[in-house]
């Protein structure tokens, strides 16, 4: 019997025959894990398995291929937190949403789960909310292998004057370095360079360009997998003030 | 079992597929049925073919009857310019049982879920716009789950409704219940939709 015993933040459950979900929960050490919990429509589990709920997981199964059963122990809920607020709400959903899409199964992303973790227990701050929500953004990018490289310019190595990002590389670009190829290269946001008051504009220009790498670099790499709809939803209520 | 029970096997497989039943609670309830031949298992057999070639949903509101408009939607008293929006037939019976709501309703048909690809066209939320066009309805009054789902529909209905009062159900200490053994995040509902005396 192969098991482990994780703390984890629930993505997703999806029902599974009468009485049972198939869970998918992000844990610390083990990464994105899927598993039966049995009875989880019952009255006293599915209040618990909200999406965002902070868990104590314990997968088990007879062969490490199995998809395996999970109990859970609720340590902490996040729903009425979530609720209070329609960007709170859609911050949760489009979390767990690209999560669910974007992380490979099995593979532990700890510097990552923390930085989520950290994220979900923002949600009440909705001052706050969205500029951590673009870090965390770029820590996902970071954590699948597509790094942001804001440092220097790609092309002069300059420090100063960086306004655009190359889409090939992800590298910071300045003007001068940048020349006739400007009008192909995505503009650096100010929010991206720790610069500005980050306002819902700039927020929005920098969720501009990390969808543009989530997209073109993750997704793509994912056999035509989508931009979940839940991420969609949160420019637009960041669009509705 | 024997041979020449292949019906009875048959009526058994498809009892086992009934929400709550399994193959051995399949069996005894088709038994039960064979020895309740004229009182029970007849009737019931008329009454499930006369449902089967009748039972339909609702054009307006999406619930379950015999006939294209429900009851509910034919009665002109019941236009009184509500719309209560449910998730499923399931609720709508609910609230039809408290007998509070004296409004019209509309049945959803699930909730919006990212991961599911349910989106706005797979629910009946558009249908639920043109109804608040044409029935002049003042006020949607959204009784979806307290869930991040529901929730997350609820504020999608709303931004779709600019101009309509929207309302939805509170949240909090059910009638009986006891603060003890409530979860955080209901006592945080309740205590935010607090009201004075």
């Amino acid at each position: 019997m192969i098991q482990w015993r994780d703390e984890g933040i629930l993505l997703s459950v999806k029902p599974f025959g009468e009485n049972s979900v198939i869970a998918e929960v992000f844990t610390e050490n083990q990464g994105r894990y899927a598993g039966v919990i049995r009875g989880g429509t019952s009255r006293k589990l599915a209040p618990m398995l909200q999406p965002g709920a902070q868990l104590q997981a314990d997968w088990k199964a007879r062969l490490s291929e199995h998809l395996g059963s999970l109990t859970v122990e609720l340590l902490r809920s996040r729903t009425a937190q979530a609720m209070s607020g329609r960007l709170a709400l859609a911050g949760l959903n489009a979390v767990c949403g690209l999560l669910s899409v974007v992380l490979p199964e099995r593979e532990p992303h700890s510097d990552l789960y923390v930085q989520t973790e950290r994220l979900l227990d923002l949600l009440p701050n909705a001052e706050v909310w969205p500029l951590a929500y673009v870090q965390w953004e770029i820590q996902v990018l970071s954590d699948l292998g597509f790094a942001l490289d804001l440092s220097s310019c790609a092309v002069t190595g300059a420090t100063e004057g960086l306004s655009f990002i190359s889409p090939k590389t992800g590298r910071a670009v300045s003007t001068d370095g940048a020349g006739e190829w400007a009008d192909r290269l995505l503009p650096l946001p100010a929010v991206l360079k720790g610069e500005g008051e980050a306002e819902a504009e700039d927020i929005l220009q920098a969720l501009d360009v990390t969808g543009y790498f989530i997209e073109h670099k993750v997704l793509a790499g994912l056999g035509g997998a989508k931009m979940p709809a839940a991420r969609m939803r949160l420019i637009d209520a960041l669009k509705r003030g | 079992m024997a041979q020449g029970t292949e019906d009875l096997e048959n009526l058994i497989a498809l009892m086992a597929k009934l929400p709550g039943l399994g193959p051995r609670s399949a069996r005894r309830a088709v038994l039960h049925l064979i020895k309740k031949r004229s009182l029970q298992l007849i009737p019931l057999a008329e009454a499930m073919h006369r449902v089967g070639a009748t039972a339909r949903e609702c054009l307006s509101c999406g619930n379950i009857g015999t006939i294209d408009i429900c009851d509910i939607c034919a009665n002109e008293k019941r236009q009184n310019g509500q719309i209560c929006v449910v998730e499923d037939v399931a609720d709508l019976w609910a609230m039809e049982r408290a007998n509070v709501f004296k409004g019209r309703y509309h049945v959803l048909g699930g909730t919006l879920s990212a991961l599911d690809a349910i989106g706005p066209e797979e629910l009946r939320i558009p249908k639920l716009i043109d109804r608040c066009q044409s029935e002049g309805v003042t006020e949607v009054i959204l009784a979806l789950g307290a869930t991040i789902d529901g929730q997350t529909t609820a504020h999608y209905i709303a931004d779709q409704l600019p101009g309509i009062t929207v309302t939805s159900l509170a949240q909090g200490v059910p009638v009986g219940g006891e603060l003890d053994y409530l979860d955080d995040g209901t006592i945080t509902a309740a205590l935010t939709a607090r009201k004075s005396l």
